[in-house]
């Protein structure tokens, strides 16, 4: 499923929306998955969680501009309507229940109105759906490691995915990707092994700290194929900015073929190497 | 608001009882020498600080290193620019510099209810920063100096990665500064609630008063969690402790919750003495009572006991559950409300005064404007489904600047701009004043912006090297600190020809529309006053 890009963009600015609409004209476009230059806006959403994200921010980015504006309009009123000039004795009006009332109830209304749509989107990222795919993922300093439980042909392999300073765009790549298939339920447990890290991945709307001793899990379902790219988002060090995380999103098959070659090429996982991992 | 019965008193006499000039400023017991010597400390902490955050936005400048071979310094700068402008430059200004140079002025009391703590107070600060300079030069992670940790100090990066002493160090320079503000914040609290001037009830104290009596409460309330759980985290790097190790069965998680039960009453330490001296400006310029005085003041104490049950809002990302989160985006949600309260309540001061446009009432107008900007950006990151996305990036790093950098520090200015002559008893030019205004404006404008756009772009804080898609607003944003930084510069000389000139300021430079006290005394006030406490009377009509 090739899924229709948002049709409202929020008002940062022009630039962002001819560069989208250029970029997004084709799968393969720069932008996807990854940063442009004068970027002004989010990433690409690949995920239902990302594209609710893309809308209710958008939502939340104009009331803060309508708020901002409202706020700006009444401060200029009174610069120039209350200036010394212009009204030159003031009024000794200290009190006035309605309109206090007033702007106590308003914005509690507003807030109100904000937040039914924002617990409704929060329930759907906390919530458990029957995975596709689990992937492990470890955080440690500073590289990323996943694991490949094994099923039923192919998988059961781990393997670290290093930055590799030579591939595009410049800190972003990995030379091991995470692969996952497209339009699956993929369920990724994450965990450090020597410091916190975040797991990020931009496009996909979310980031869950890697935290030593714990197992973290979220979920996604990238509808569109492709290479997205993140970074690690919990300060871990002097390397904090060198350790980039690379997502290919591919058909069922293209992944199926990787789980097997993977059997091959990485190291094999047995149960115990798991458990010590995941200390 | 009350008003003081005629009173200017006959302090002169007792001037001839100034100490030397080492038991005046190092053995200080005067309130207002102490105010001086937090402002000067504050003053100096500051372009400390000032520098490295100069040096990250030169690195931030390109993509690469140019700047800093090891990104783990970059790292000690981020860290030691947070943890100064913090603890050593918003705080000793707004708390122990006008809180002590105000408090016992407005409310008609002679001095600070323990002098001697006061001092003490001060000097541990002092001590405390002295501390954290030496953190920077001795080893913290392996092969580089300095603590790397950010200002948050997250274990196990500020136990097992960070080997060396520079830590504890760090460590030792937060405990020391906040026993200085324990100390006080008691001080505080017990000069507003026992030495206020006959007749002036609480219900009749300035502003300015009351939100240093909310900023004690919560420094009392809040510092004593973070020494424990940076004491933790002592123990736990040099005892052998397990509280953040699972290893030992503890949890890296705990430390951030005892963290931010501090870390959050913080920022509105750091924000609401900046509300009270808003207040004051804007009723002065205006020609008005504040609008609203009740509400105002008790908004102060809404935003701070919710400030009290928001922390968890910084963790959205470590793993919390469905329930708890809810609950703090709406515990977070709920703070927006009393802080419209005092925005529109300031509107409000402004609608049908006589405005007059001093450099103070620039600075004030051009805070409530950017406040609210960091304010609705606080509402769109109180959402956790949002924050999933927004957490830890440049979006952060731009809503607290808008806060604090263009908040705080806006107010530091403009209570200096206000007081100054007060203070002093010399005059900062007006153009000087509101060029640097304008500077620091459009400056800070230019420099937090774009960090909107990066953050949203997805560019993660706390990097010294970034891909080059993020190269352009961060150049951007490097102008926007050069324009600062020229503001800056006419602040000095705005200061320097306020001491060089012969112009010296009235008692009462800015007019009626002063009501409180510190203006009915002379300019700079007698080092000892209000000797015949003065008596405050209901104004007519109200």
């Amino acid at each position: 499923m090739r899924t229709t890009q948002p049709k409202n963009r929020s008002s940062w600015g022009l630039a962002a929306l001819g560069a989208f609409l250029v970029s997004s004209s084709s799968a393969l476009a720069a932008g996807l998955g990854q940063p442009e230059p004068w970027q002004m806006d989010r990433q690409i959403p690949v995920t239902e969680n990302a594209r609710d994200i893309h809308h209710f921010e958008q939502g939340m980015h104009w009331l803060s501009f309508g708020i901002s504006l409202f706020v700006l309009g009444l401060i200029l009123y009174c610069v120039f309507r209350f200036s010394e000039k212009a009204n030159p004795t003031p009024s000794k009006t200290t009190h006035n229940t309605m309109i206090e009332v007033a702007w106590t109830i308003i914005p509690v209304l507003i807030l109100v109105a904000v937040s039914i749509p924002s617990f409704r989107l929060l329930r759907t990222q906390l919530s458990d759906p029957k995975a596709d795919v689990i992937v492990k993922v470890i955080g440690h300093a500073w590289y990323w490691s996943y694991e490949y439980p094994a099923v039923e042909n192919g998988g059961g392999f781990a393997f670290d995915a290093n930055i590799d300073e030579d591939k595009m765009p410049k800190l972003l790549g990995t030379d091991n990707d995470m692969v996952v298939p497209v339009n699956k339920i993929v369920k990724i447990q994450v965990t450090a092994a020597d410091v916190l890290h975040s797991w990020a991945m931009p496009s996909f709307g979310f980031k869950i700290d890697a935290i030593p001793g714990r197992l973290n899990q979220f979920w996604f379902k990238a509808d569109r194929e492709g290479t997205y790219h993140g970074q690690c988002s919990e300060l871990c060090g002097a390397r904090h900015a060198y350790m980039p995380i690379t997502v290919k999103v591919v058909s069922d098959e293209a992944y199926a073929q990787w789980l097997v070659e993977g059997k091959t090429k990485f190291a094999s996982l047995d149960g115990n190497s798991k458990i010590a991992a995941a200390r | 608001m009350a008003n003081a019965a005629a009173h200017t008193g006959h302090h002169d006499a007792h001037d001839s009882h100034m100490p030397s000039f080492f038991a005046r400023w190092f053995l200080s017991t005067n309130h207002k020498d102490i105010g001086t010597l937090y402002l000067l400390f504050a003053f100096c902490a500051g372009i400390i600080g000032a520098f490295l955050s100069f040096g990250i936005r030169m690195e931030m400048e390109e993509p690469g290193l140019q700047y800093f071979s090891n990104p783990g310094t970059y790292n000690v700068f981020v860290t030691g620019h947070g943890l100064i402008m913090v603890f050593f430059m918003v705080m000793p200004a707004l708390i122990g510099g006008f809180g002590n140079w105000f408090v016992p002025l407005m409310i008609g009391a002679p001095d600070m209810a323990f002098p001697r703590m006061n001092n003490i107070s001060f000097w541990l600060t002092v001590a405390g920063f002295c501390s954290l300079v030496c953190s920077l030069f001795v080893e913290g992670a392996p092969g580089a100096n300095g603590a790397g940790t950010g200002w948050t100090v997250y274990p196990p990066l500020s136990t097992v990665g960070h080997p060396g002493p520079s830590v504890d160090f760090a460590i030792f320079a937060l405990h020391l500064s906040g026993a200085g503000s324990i100390l006080g914040a008691i001080n505080f609290i017990t000069t507003i609630l026992n030495m206020r001037a006959p007749g002036m009830t609480l219900h009749k104290m300035p502003l300015f008063a009351w939100a240093e009596l909310v900023t004690a409460f919560l420094l009392l309330l809040s510092l004593p969690v973070l020494a424990g759980a940076i004491t933790m985290l002592l123990t736990d790097r040099n005892f052998g402790t397990t509280f953040f190790d699972p290893a030992g069965g503890g949890d890296p998680v705990l430390y951030q919750h005892l963290f931010w039960f501090f870390g959050h009453p913080e920022v509105y330490i750091m924000i609401l003495p900046a509300f009270g001296i808003v207040s004051h400006i804007i009723s002065t310029f205006s020609r008005k009572p504040v609008f609203g005085y009740l509400a105002m003041a008790y908004a102060m104490v809404a935003i701070g006991v919710v400030g009290f049950v928001v922390w968890a809002h910084h963790m959205y990302t470590v793993g919390l559950s469905l329930q708890t989160q809810s609950y703090f985006v709406f515990a977070t949600m709920v703070i927006a409300v009393p802080t419209g309260v005092k925005i529109f309540s300031w509107i409000a001061t402004m609608w049908g005064g006589s405005i007059r446009f001093t450099a103070a009432m620039h600075w004030a107008v051009g805070f409530i404007f950017l406040f609210t900007v960091g304010g609705v950006t606080g509402v769109v990151l109180a959402n956790s489904a949002v924050d999933k996305y927004l957490h830890d990036t440049y979006y952060v790093v731009a809503h607290f600047h808008y806060v604090l950098s263009l908040g705080a520090v806006f107010i530091i200015f403009a209570g200096i701009y206000y007081w100054f002559p007060k203070m002093t008893g010399h005059v900062i030019p007006e153009w000087a004043g509101k060029l640097h205004f304008w500077l620091a404006f459009i400056g800070a404008n230019v420099l937090f912006f774009p960090m909107h756009f990066l953050g949203l772009a997805g560019m993660p804080r706390r990097y010294a090297d970034y891909p080059e898609a993020f190269a352009g607003w961060h150049k951007v944003s490097t102008w926007g600190g050069h324009i600062f930084a020229l503001g800056m510069v006419v602040f000095f000389i705005g200061v320097v020809i306020a001491f060089r000139s012969k112009v010296r300021a009235a008692d009462n430079p800015w007019g009626e529309g002063a009501t409180t006290l510190e203006w009915t005394l002379s300019s700079p006030p007698p080092f000892h006053q209000f000797e015949t406490l003065p008596r405050i009377v209901d104004e007519p009509g109200h």
